[in-house]
């Protein structure tokens, strides 16, 4: 068989198996007691893997802080004292099955939202959302972003996980699919996502846990609708684009994520290498009193959306999104068009009413990048260059083209040979 | 040909705009219809890039 034609072979096969995968909620627990790998003295971050002289200033002020919430430090100022002494072990999330949002950070004693595909028992794992503003995975700290982590392991984990584990499981990709008929994009905007979640989760949250509870639950749910669902649409893409991972010969993008410093790849058929390039800035609307002079460049997990077809990639599903990050209602629409360039397939999960029920484009190819210098859009959140702010603002980016090139120059290199 | 040059000369232009984009934006500027279509060399005319497509896609 000619080059060509295993590449071909290799990333309908791809498609194939991303197609089978039914990410479903079983569980919620303590990332230490869950996710492979993880230990007393580690960090999981966003992004390509970075030393700490080089993280960015959330990520820096997302790490000090989550290690007061673990009790290993007694201050903030001790959190970044002993994550630049060596004495803490960092990881990117996607090394362990997990993703997060913008800072990502995954400390053992965070609980963790556990999707499982029936079929493969395969798993991924993220933690839960805190809601946007001065919060920790944007780099936010204060006693306020203590005290609510603090809530989200002592009641929120805990009263969610005896639902979770009543309701015998709740099928993600069933949600989001809906979802994308009702105007989320289910990256920037989860509105629909967190509401169609709330109304599986509630019945099971009435049967096992005081009304008391359930409500203050509900409320905070509730109350964080636009963004709570993300952390559940994430590590449901991240199952699925995973079930592509090691498929010799197949030129698809597997991983993109950011760390607010770097950007990075990866490609089914290259393995675990990471492809980088500097991470880009993101254009978009700032809340009042914020400018471009103080975002931090593109950061977090999230383009885990973009990698199965989502988020910026269904942005014609969702023409609301555009007052949030920025555009005409028009542009939402264009920009999904342009997307079907450069990926292999079509979803037959997720369609796009006003495209006539088309499916999402899936599945990017290294090879049309390339050929087309035509990347992957990204909308996403921002978040302050420095530590102890959080979210400013939100827009769209689109990632570097270089690291696409080095990746087909590291696949030509393999398979050529 | 000399009616076609009398309407070009009396209605103005109607541009179809082909690769660089700051044409297009004079063209809109000075208020001309135009359109625009994105188009560049494939791979950025890089030729040892083009080398690599060339086997694989």
């Amino acid at each position: 068989m000619n080059i060509k034609k295993s590449i071909d072979t290799a990333n309908q096969e791809a498609l194939e198996k991303m197609a089978r995968v039914q990410p479903i909620l079983v569980d919620i627990d303590l990332a230490i007691n869950v996710v492979p790998g993880m230990d007393e003295k580690t960090v999981l971050h966003a992004g390509p893997p970075i030393d700490w002289g080089k993280m960015s200033g959330p990520i820096k002020g997302a790490i000090a802080g989550i290690l007061v919430y673990e009790g290993l430090a007694d201050s903030i100022e001790d959190g970044y004292d002993l994550a630049a002494s060596g004495d803490i072990k960092f990881d990117p999330n996607h090394d362990h099955d997990a993703v997060g949002p913008m800072t990502g950070i995954t400390a053992p004693h965070q609980s963790v939202f556990i999707l499982e595909d029936p079929k493969t028992k395969a798993r991924a794992y993220c933690t839960l959302n805190e809601g946007r503003g001065k919060v920790l995975r944007f780099g936010g700290w204060g006693d306020d972003v203590l005290k609510r982590l603090n809530w989200m392991k002592d009641v929120l984990a805990p009263t969610m996980k005896k639902a979770i584990i009543h309701s015998k499981g709740i099928d993600i990709k069933a949600i989001i699919s809906e979802s994308l008929h009702m105007g989320d994009e289910a990256h920037n905007r989860n509105r629909s996502g967190t509401y169609l979640f709330l109304s599986e989760l509630t019945p099971h949250l009435l049967d096992t846990t005081d009304s008391k509870v359930v409500k203050e639950v509900f409320q905070f749910i509730k109350d964080n609708a636009d963004i709570f669902h993300l952390n559940l649409s994430m590590p449901h893409s991240k199952l699925i684009a995973d079930a592509a991972r090691d498929i010799e010969y197949c030129s698809l993008m597997v991983a993109m994520a950011r760390n607010g410093t770097d950007i990075g790849i990866q490609v089914s058929g290259l393995g675990r290498s990471w492809f980088t390039s500097p991470a880009t800035m993101v254009d978009g609307l700032y809340f009042p009193g914020y400018s471009t002079a103080d975002a931090c460049p593109d950061l977090g997990d999230s383009t885990i959306s973009e990698v199965i077809g989502i988020g910026g990639f269904a942005m014609a599903a969702s023409p609301a999104i555009v007052s949030f990050v920025g555009g005409a209602a028009t542009d939402a629409v264009s920009r999904t068009e342009r997307m079907y360039e450069i990926t292999e397939g079509i979803s037959k999960s997720f369609t796009i009413p006003i495209l006539n029920f088309r499916g999402t484009p899936t599945g990017v190819d290294i090879r049309r990048v390339v050929e087309l210098n035509e990347t992957p859009l990204i909308n996403t959140g921002i978040a302050h260059k420095d530590a102890g702010v959080g979210q400013i603002g939100a827009g769209l980016t689109a990632a570097p083209i270089e690291m696409f090139q080095d990746a087909l120059r590291a696949f030509g290199k393999k398979f050529l040979s | 040909m000399t009616k076609k040059i009398d309407k070009l000369v009396k209605d103005g232009p109607l541009v179809i705009n082909i690769g660089l984009r700051s044409f297009f934006e004079a063209s809109k500027t000075q208020g001309i219809p135009v359109v625009h279509i994105k188009w560049e060399p494939p791979a950025r005319g890089n030729r040892e890039l083009l080398h690599l497509l060339d086997k694989l896609l």
